[in-house]
């Protein structure tokens, strides 16, 4: 194309642009008054979508009863065609012919819902309708309904058995429950069972008798949640066995804690403990006190504890949330050894980052027989790593199986 | 029998919470809840025995001017403050309604005291982390480069440099090798260890069940 021609084509197509938009608005003057009312009217009028096929109600499977699941195909108009669908309600009546009240709803592309309000026993039918709405001007919504065919009949129940679950997870616990047991009997028999040692752990005796050394104390954090938490009970036994050793060395011991109940079940442990070395005498209830439940008060009053009274070892044995880095870091400042375990995998790289041994995961479970030395504890430990093994071999066969195409066995392990 | 009782509970809690969770039908369902709310019941009158045992520690620390007894005396004020206006100066039942003095001293004291000591964490981190990431062995070093990579590669100037500055390919962008770096190795470890997390509680769960690990009923 040549450089002169190019203007004469710009213009010739300006021309016409304008030339059209003049064209559209003389036409739309020609349109009648009533027409023009009539186009309002309908631009403000929802057009209802084609309604749902195939709705199907059953009964929502491994549940205590109650609740019944409804399914249904997508309205043409959902994510094709009008594409117009805002929602879908869901109806229940007891006959097709009575009255059908709401019971759920769904928005669009969603294809099912729960009625988690039925009577077990009693007959349902439903319908599904779906909707479509536009806002008028006033900020009113006005809606299109579809209602789709009746659903087949169907009344819930309640299960007794979680099929799912017993087909998916009981083999395991049974595998582990098994093999946790054999080596606990093995170990009652005598047998002698290796188990690998744990830094942390070892030097629980060193830092016990670092603080008898130095005169200094030796603080125990059970963690900052209640005894319905496992690794507060993990925290708690392992507080029993270095009480003892605490009793044994004369180190004194404070445990400040964050739960009256903690406080309760603590103080008893520790009571014991120094009654099995012969020291009921050097036992002070006080050893164990109440702090505060509050999150960062219970922080605050421990690190004025640290920074006050510089203890010589530092304990940190079940869950923690964000209070550990505080307490970890105001423990390394002072200069105390400190021993740290938790199962809260967020946790984990702070006390890395700040303690001289960290019990990770498992760990902290593993510490209460690890510290015992009772055959029957280690012979559970040892059950542990049986199935760790197994797990193991699963993961590993798992990822070759996947790789290859032939199956995918994570499937196996979802419960839904 | 002291022993005993306490066991015979744990164990017929335990099996019941592990029946459970295979049997979805009533009553069973409800056998969690039903713990549930003892648990919260007992925790409702046991704070009493907490804060008693606080309240008599801190008198005590006052009373024989005990090592730094002054910190002692603001928590007795501090309690008696909050018990005092909870109690007799906001409007009752009403105490946690906003407007209340009760509340006040909550958004006013509690709150910013509260605030203070987690915006303290963001220092801790800091210096956690220049403690950490010091390439002091092999381990080390192999931390401090992933802590580079995943730093440099979640803030806009890591892609910059290598998507705008140096042209390099897609998958040399900061932003794909942290993002490698924390969906893989870090998922895999992530993952290994709540499996261990997983086993070890039910390891501990059937030795206590089973009456085993008992240090906790104080029964070695």
């Amino acid at each position: 194309m040549s450089r002169k021609t190019l203007p004469i084509i710009i213009i010739l197509a300006m021309a016409i642009t304008a030339g059209a938009a003049f064209a559209q608005i003389d036409t739309t003057a020609e349109i009648p008054d009533s027409t023009i009312a009539v186009t309002a009217v309908s631009q403000r009028l929802p057009i209802a979508p084609a309604p749902v096929s195939s709705v199907t109600a059953k009964d929502t499977p491994n549940d205590a009863g109650k609740s019944i699941t409804i399914n249904w195909d997508l309205s043409p108009d959902d994510l094709g065609g009008r594409k117009n669908v805002a929602k879908y309600i869901v109806l229940r009546g007891t006959s097709p012919t009575g009255t059908f009240d709401t019971v759920g709803s769904a928005t669009a592309g969603m294809h099912s819902v729960s009625d988690a309000q039925a009577v077990d026993g009693v007959d349902y039918v439903y319908k599904v309708v779906a909707i479509s709405s536009v806002l008028t001007p006033e900020g009113d919504e006005i809606f299109a309904p579809a209602e789709s065919g009746l659903s087949n009949v169907v009344h819930s129940s309640g299960q007794w058995f979680h099929l799912v679950r017993m087909a998916r997870i009981f083999p395991w616990v049974l595998v582990i429950g098994i093999a946790v047991l054999f080596f606990i009997n093995a170990a009652k028999k005598g047998k002698k069972l290796y188990v690998r040692p744990i830094a942390g752990l070892v030097e629980v005796e060193q830092a016990v008798g670092r603080a008898t050394e130095m005169g200094r104390k030796l603080v125990y954090v059970p963690g900052t949640q209640d005894m319905d938490n496992v690794q507060t009970l993990a925290g708690v036994t392992i507080l029993g066995r270095i009480a003892k050793l605490a009793a044994e060395y004369d180190a004194q011991i404070d445990v400040p804690v964050s739960r009256s109940l903690v406080m309760v079940t603590a103080r008893e442990v520790v009571k014991e403990a120094y009654l099995n070395v012969g020291r009921p005498d050097a036992f002070n209830e006080d050893i164990v006190r109440y702090i505060t439940d509050d999150q960062f008060g219970y922080a605050a009053a421990l690190d004025g504890l640290f920074v006050r009274e510089k203890p010589a070892t530092i304990f940190y044995m079940g869950a923690f949330y964000a209070e550990s880095l505080i307490l970890a870091e105001t423990g390394n400042t002072i200069g105390a050894i400190q021993i740290a375990g938790t199962a809260m995998p967020a946790q984990l790289p702070f006390f890395v980052a700040a303690c001289d041994y960290t019990l990770i995961g498992e760990e902290l479970f593993a510490a209460s027989a690890y510290l015992s030395s009772e055959a029957k504890l280690l012979g559970s430990l040892k059950g542990q790593d049986v199935a760790k093994v197994l797990m193991l071999i699963v993961a590993v066969v798992g990822v070759i199986l996947a790789t290859f195409n032939v199956i995918n066995i994570a499937d196996w392990f979802k419960i839904g | 029998m002291k022993r005993r009782i306490p066991l015979a509970i744990t164990a017929v809690v335990g099996i019941v919470y592990i029946f459970q969770y295979f049997v979805p039908h009533e009553p069973v369902s409800r056998f969690s809840d039903w713990f549930s709310d003892w648990f919260g019941i007992i925790t409702a009158f046991a704070i009493w025995l907490g804060a008693l045992n606080l309240m008599k520690l801190s008198l005590l620390k006052v009373s024989q001017r005990k090592k730094d007894w002054g910190y002692a005396l603001v928590t007795i004020i501090g309690f008696a403050t909050v018990m005092i206006v909870g109690l007799f100066f906001s409007r009752g039942a009403s105490f946690q309604e906003p407007g209340t003095n009760f509340m006040y001293l909550y958004d006013n004291v509690y709150n910013p005291l509260s605030s203070t000591m987690f915006a303290i964490l963001a220092f801790f981190v800091a210096s956690a982390s220049y403690r950490a990431f010091r390439a002091r062995n092999k381990e080390a070093t192999m931390l401090l480069l992933a802590a580079f990579f995943v730093m440099l590669g979640r803030v806009p100037v890591g892609d910059l440099i290598t998507r705008e500055w140096l042209s390099l390919p897609h998958w040399l962008w900061l932003s794909n090798w942290a993002d490698w770096v924390m969906n893989i190795p870090n998922t895999a470890g992530q993952r290994a260890i709540m499996i261990g997390i997983a086993l070890g509680i039910m390891s501990t769960s059937l030795r206590i069940i089973l009456g085993i690990e008992r240090t906790f009923i104080s029964g070695e």
